[in-house]
């Protein structure tokens, strides 16, 4: 037990490592994409360790956390298209937002159970998207760009995330901050109540603790956590459109939880590299490449219960 | 005169056409362990399930402590001071034995909203919790995987989380359920060590765990009461011996 601990530590080092070496590393090997392609896959991440909380920990199987991504980014997107580019107005606002539409449409779907939660969630995230599409002086269907990424000026300070590298590095602050709190969160009480829910509510219920109240908590918490993922995605591509909000968005950041490994702390990140390091790899190959990631994700569902992470647990319990 | 800790006044249960409780109206003095017996279908767990919250009562009424809870929910319940252990083992199989009855520690602490503190190193929550398994005698398998534990100590663990929620009136429906010879003489003499700290309502299968702790037997029938009394004069009763041996005519 405390030797997976270890290895699995030793793992996530390595990776948050990697991150923090790719703007030299990248450009080093002669392939400065891949600076661009960490970015992303860092923001992914962040939304990734979001749903985990619900999904993973909490047991809430929610098909509609590209939602709270997309509210995120476009409170960025509309503000900068009035204008308001101080990001000490618009990030609380976008934070504020992606909050209070999980705490909707969170209070609705925690009525239900299994399916129906699947289908629910999935029925507000189209609800959100459809409100984009319907958005004509948003953009609609083509979407709509970013002139100025949020800028933070306040008398004295002016930190600007124009310059790639600082974005880079402040993106991966955030990251390391929001895995750090997660970690935090789910060893607390509060955490223990979630994951307690997830394993056996009606015991839980029985024990005297309202589940209710920690899952929609547990669901806000997450939500936000997404928002904070699509403001960043917003000002790192400097555009947003409905498709960041349609359900196969919502599809694949599951895909990356469950591929790394739901209800760990770090799996949604091993999850996320994955999946995006892979279709990167394969589209440089082949226009085909869906042909071959298809397939793969279909057998690491098959043979990888538990995702990345558990075959690395596997492995160690066999050596 | 003494109040008693619990009573119910004419419970009234069906299911459909199915009457499970009838009339029923019994009462549960401080230190008291009160057993229920009958034959299958006769209504036990019903009956346990309204004095937990997790069913509502047709009609009568559930005092405890001179307060009227009839309809509170089970969790309302559990912070007045009734817990309950279940027929069906019912456990958090992907945590510790230690972490199962820190669930307990923890509910009883009022609201889980701390987000900051491990549980692991809060001594509110680890240590009452380690009390409890000492106190049952689990405190060995503490960092075992509760879902890997044997029948009889999971049946010991369902009461531990029971005891950790610090109840004044445990309901045990059937705790020796499945139970072999050992393991159950093992659990009468648990219970009898815990008497005198807590009242109890014992729904029980086995006999001799039934004549050994009880202070009180009720009878039930079809939902019915027919008789109550000292073991010592259930023993005897001619109308309990109908409903299990069948009548002495036969």
């Amino acid at each position: 037990m405390r030797l997976k601990k270890k290895v699995q530590e030793i793992g996530v080092s390595c990776l948050f490592i990697l991150f923090a070496v790719m703007p030299i590393l990248a450009p080093a090997i002669g392939e400065a994409f891949y600076v661009d392609v960490f970015a992303r896959i860092m923001i992914w991440s962040i939304a990734a360790v979001g749903l985990n909380l619900v999904l993973g920990y909490g047991g809430m199987i929610s098909f509609g956390h590209a939602a709270y991504i997309g509210l995120g980014g476009y409170t960025i997107a509309i503000f900068s298209f009035h204008e308001i580019n101080n990001g000490f107005i618009q990030w609380p606002v976008a934070l504020l937002i992606s909050g209070l539409a999980a705490l909707l449409f969170g209070a609705l779907s925690l009525r239900t159970r299994g399916v129906y939660f699947i289908m629910i969630t999935l029925a507000f995230a189209q609800m959100v998207y459809f409100l984009g599409v319907s958005a004509d002086k948003y953009g609609s269907n083509d979407g709509m760009n970013i002139w100025n990424r949020s800028e933070f000026k306040i008398s004295g300070l002016n930190f600007s995330i124009d310059d790639s590298l600082t974005f880079y590095y402040l993106i991966f602050f955030i990251l390391v901050l929001i895995v750090f709190l997660v970690r935090r969160l789910v060893n607390s009480r509060f955490g223990m109540a979630i994951q307690g829910a997830r394993s056996n509510e009606s015991r839980l219920e029985m024990l005297g603790v309202p589940t209710y109240i920690y899952k929609l908590t547990a669901f806000v918490i997450s939500g936000v956590i997404c928002g904070l993922a699509g403001i960043l995605q917003a000002n790192f591509e400097r555009f947003v459109s409905p498709d960041m909000m349609d359900w196969p968005r919502s599809g694949e950041l599951m895909f990356m939880v469950i591929m790394g490994g739901m209800g760990t702390l770090m799996g949604p990140v091993l999850g996320a590299t994955a999946f995006l390091v892979l279709s990167e790899v394969l589209s440089s190959l082949t226009i085909h490449w869906h042909l071959i990631f298809g397939p793969l994700l279909i057998i690491l569902v098959l043979y990888a219960r538990g995702g990345l992470g558990g075959i690395i647990d596997r492995g160690q319990k066999d050596g | 005169m003494v109040r008693p800790l619990l009573r119910t006044r004419e419970l009234n249960k069906s299911f459909g056409g199915i009457v499970a409780t009838k009339d029923l109206s019994i009462e549960i003095f401080d230190g008291q362990i009160c057993a229920i017996i009958g034959p299958n279908g006769a209504g036990k767990t019903t009956l346990v399930n309204m004095l937990s919250g997790n069913l509502r009562a047709d009609s009568g009424d559930i005092i405890f402590e001179d307060d009227n809870v009839t309809g509170l929910s089970p969790s309302a319940l559990c912070s007045r001071g009734i817990a309950r252990s279940f027929q069906i083992t019912s456990i958090f199989p992907e945590f510790s034995v230690l972490e199962n009855v820190c669930f307990s520690v923890q509910a009883s602490l009022g609201h889980s909203f701390h987000f900051w503190k491990d549980v692991r190193a809060d001594e509110r929550v680890i240590n009452p919790a380690k009390e409890v398994l000492e106190r049952i005698g689990l405190i060995s398998r503490a960092n075992v995987l509760s879902g890997n534990l044997a029948h009889g100590e999971k049946r010991q663990l369902e009461i531990a989380m029971a005891l950790a929620t610090k109840p004044k009136l445990l309901l045990l429906d059937e705790p020796m359920a499945g139970m072999g010879a050992e393991e159950s003489r093992h659990l009468i003499t648990l219970l009898h060590e815990l008497r005198s700290d807590f009242s109890m309502l014992l729904v029980e299968h086995d006999m001799d765990a039934v004549f050994a702790l009880a202070d009180k037997i009720t009878v039930l029938v079809y939902g019915k009461s027919i008789a109550e009394g000292k073991p010592s004069e259930i023993k005897v009763n001619n109308s309990v011996l109908e409903a299990y041996l069948g009548s002495p005519g036969n």
